[in-house]
């Protein structure tokens, strides 16, 4: 589903790389945990994917079931199926978040040639999503993330996933935020979206989030290159050690 | 990323007058002569069959233009106009008066049908609930071809018909209140007005009729080179309420046109007008070739006690826009409410608010203005809320808040507060921002394009204006802004 190979990536305009020679596959039906230090490239790579124009690929190429994916536009991404969780989800003023929803899933609708949604239809969706995540009507009248908290912006990004049923989800410390409650509710959002025509990456910090959300495949990204790559014990391993023996071998 | 620059490029190549209602109606049509005289008021009066009075008047008013300066004080810069190079008076040769609906030359229903603008009393704007009927008055270029719904509201001691008619008909009423709002000397353009009007709309309402319909005029710029001077006249009588939406579209055409507008409103006791206007005159190409100057003096008068006149505002047209829409606050606990979106893009320049004066005791006034500016338009907010002497209790509430859309564009506040009554109270609230990156990306990566993302974030901005809006109109606004802004990104 997702190939990245060599792919070197810095700030546009500045010289520092941040991803210096990334190498990721990831298919169809998997999901994969990214962990690494603060600052090695983890939101840059997950930016990269979406296709954020304040980063410049220098080199290397990203490939979405066999398209390249860099030449695409972030909307066409968007419709081609590509998710991005935002680690910190940007308010919209003004825009009830369910208009925000109804704008966003019938855009991709009409850039897939699809019919866009009847309003009995869309209702019947949300509600039943939101019910999941537990997220109150009240808040779907809302502005989108104007004055949510911390762990409610986390689950309107999720309502927004389940919502729009994506290919390759890409969830950027969504655990970041959520209490007990929550981070249990949103991992059974995220498990139900699992599914073997759909990936996931996941970048996490922290093992508890992993306990909820299994992965097939853990890697470890520090100064912007995969330097380990294991099954879900290596996430134990790093919870109980922490970075310190793979930042070495990345200098 | 390449792609991402091909999107860019192509948004850009997008031209700015995305200007749907562009197009002239080929019709046969009557000019006066060219030029300001005597002889043209005259002429205009003559064809009008006005009373006596009313000739006299405009001449009054002509020969006092003729001895006025033209402001300066505005934001905005244009070649000098010449009024002598102007047509004051066109009319499509099968008008000769106010007609019936069936009477109507097929290529006016035709025009207006192809505006959206219903011009029959069966159907209904699309969309719309059946039980939301509006009465059109439609005015091209300068006179009324026909007023909808006229009989049916007469029913209920509404008059509705084009001020042409109001002169002939109820030359008391209209002589009792014309220019006892907007005095013919008030302001250059006022004063131009007065002397050169040629149609509007007149209402008047009952005392303690509630209109059973939403009224509204349709404008309607066809001819070349001729200004539109419209005059607008609505009586509320003591406890009646009414509700009037004007719009106005023009051709797209190479030369700056001039349109010139009076609309007085007076309110009696415990009386209520609403009063919304969606302005989308042609606002020049691209390259800011062409465009209405819109020169238009509005004002309300709460004459009455418990009154209350508000003023809604959509502006998207026009290379420039040069309004104020104001409240005299006269009876004691009036109210007067301010409510403005105005987006300007391309060239456009708009300088406009509002002035609320506090005459009355506990009177009170609330202004929202949202400005957007785009492409390289000036886009200025310029307010006036005073409270006289007597005005104890005064209250106002002003919040004026600015949207830029790329670096090009400028926006501009510039409030002017005035006490005398130490009483008063006014607040003032302030905002400019602009769409950031971040919020274009993430609408971005949630599927929507460059043009839905901007759309829907000045959606957002606007939206405590648009709830403003008489319901059937809501729709169409926030699609007029769309379309207005589209070409702005990139
Ligand atoms: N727009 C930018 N301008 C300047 N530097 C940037 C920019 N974006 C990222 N960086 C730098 O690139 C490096 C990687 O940042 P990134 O946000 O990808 O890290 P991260 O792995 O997500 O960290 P965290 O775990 O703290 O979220 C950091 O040093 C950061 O300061
Ligand atoms: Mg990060």
């Amino acid at each position: 589903m997702l190939e990245i190979k060599n792919l070197h990536a810095r700030v546009a305009d500045e010289d520092t790389e941040i991803l210096r020679g990334v190498n990721l596959t990831v298919n169809t039906g998997e999901v994969h945990a990214i962990m690494g230090p603060n600052g090695s490239g983890k939101s840059t790579l997950s930016y990269i994917l979406a296709g954020r124009d304040s980063y410049e690929v220098t080199e290397g190429e990203v490939l979405f079931n066999g398209e390249n994916m860099l030449e695409m536009a972030p909307d066409e991404r968007a419709a081609a199926g590509m998710f991005l969780a935002f680690q910190y989800p940007i308010e919209i003023p003004g825009v009830a978040t369910m208009e925000f929803l109804k704008t966003a899933m019938n855009a991709q609708r009409k850039a897939r040639g699809e019919d866009v949604l009847s309003i009995p239809d869309f209702m019947r969706r949300v509600k039943a999503a939101a019910a999941h995540l537990n997220v109150s009507m009240d808040m779907l009248k809302r502005p989108l993330n104007v004055g949510f908290s911390g762990g409610e912006k986390k689950r309107a990004e999720i309502l927004q996933m389940s919502l729009l049923e994506p290919k390759l989800c890409v969830l950027d410390e969504t655990d970041s935020g959520l209490d007990i409650d929550a981070l249990r509710i949103v991992s059974e959002g995220v498990n139900k979206l699992r599914s073997p025509e759909r990936a996931m990456v996941v970048i996490t910090h922290y093992q508890r989030l992993l306990d909820h959300i299994v992965p097939d495949v853990v890697h470890v990204l520090s100064k912007g290159r995969i330097v380990k790559t294991g099954d879900k014990s290596l996430a134990l391993e790093l919870e109980e050690k922490g970075y310190a023996d793979y930042i070495d071998t990345a200098a | 990323m390449p792609a991402v620059q091909e999107t860019i490029d192509k948004v850009k190549a997008i031209d700015v007058d995305q200007y749907k209602y562009g197009f002239v109606t080929d019709i046969e049509s009557e000019k006066g002569a060219k030029g300001l005289s005597e002889e043209t008021v005259r002429f205009l009066s003559a064809k009008k069959n006005e009373p006596e009075w009313m000739t006299e008047w405009r001449l009054d008013a002509l020969r006092r233009f003729q001895q006025m300066e033209e402001p300066e004080w505005a934001r905005v810069s244009y070649p000098k106009i010449d009024f002598d190079d102007l047509y004051y008076w066109a009319a499509p040769k099968s008008v000769e008066g106010p007609k019936s609906l069936d009477e109507v030359d097929p290529e006016l229903l035709a025009t207006y049908e192809k505006l959206g603008i219903p011009l029959s009393e069966q159907e209904i704007l699309a969309g719309v609930e059946p039980k939301n009927r509006v009465a059109v008055d439609a005015v091209f270029d300068s006179v009324s071809v026909v007023t909808t719904f006229k009989e049916e509201l007469k029913k209920a001691g509404v008059i509705f018909c084009s001020i042409s008619e109001a002169l002939r008909e109820y030359p008391d009423l209209v002589r009792k209140y014309l220019g006892s709002v907007v005095p013919v000397t008030d302001n250059f353009y006022a004063t131009l007005n007065s002397a050169v009007f040629s149609d509007g709309s007149f209402v008047y309402i009952p005392e303690g009729v509630r209109c059973p319909m939403e009224l509204s005029t349709y404008f309607r710029i066809n001819e070349q080179n001729t200004g539109q001077f419209e005059r607008t006249l609505i009586i509320a009588e003591k406890g009646s309420y009414v509700s009037y939406l004007e719009g106005c579209t023009a051709p797209q055409r190479d030369e700056n046109q001039l349109h010139a507008a009076v609309v007085e409103l007076v309110a009696l006791d415990d009386a209520e007008i609403k009063y919304s206007t969606v302005q989308n005159w042609f606002p020049g190409d691209k390259n800011g070739k062409g465009g209405i100057y819109n020169f238009v003096t509005k004002r309300g008068d709460c004459r009455g006690k418990n009154s209350k006149i508000s003023w809604t505002q959509v502006e998207t047209g026009s290379a420039i826009t040069w309004k104020y829409p104001s409240c005299i606050l006269r009876g004691e606990n009036s109210r007067g409410e301010f409510y403005s979106i105005a987006v300007s893009n391309g060239y456009q320049q708009v300088d406009s608010g509002t002035k609320m004066i506090h005459l009355g005791k506990n009177t009170s006034s609330r202004i929202i203005s949202k400005g957007i500016s785009a492409g390289r338009s000036q886009n200025t907010y310029r307010g006036l809320v005073s409270a006289h002497r007597k005005a104890s209790n005064a209250r106002n509430f002003t919040q004026c808040d600015s949207l830029l859309v790329g670096q090009d564009c400028g926006a501009h506040t510039v409030p002017y507060i005035e006490s005398k009554n130490a009483s008063a109270q006014f607040e003032h609230e302030a905002t400019t921002s602009k769409i950031s990156d971040d919020q274009m990306f993430y609408c971005q990566q949630r599927g929507l394009s460059d043009e839905e993302a901007v759309a829907l974030i000045v959606n957002g901005f606007v939206k405590d204006v648009i709830q403003q809006l008489p319901m059937e109109f809501a729709v169409e606004a926030q699609k007029l802004i769309s379309i207005s802004l589209e070409g702005s990104v990139g």
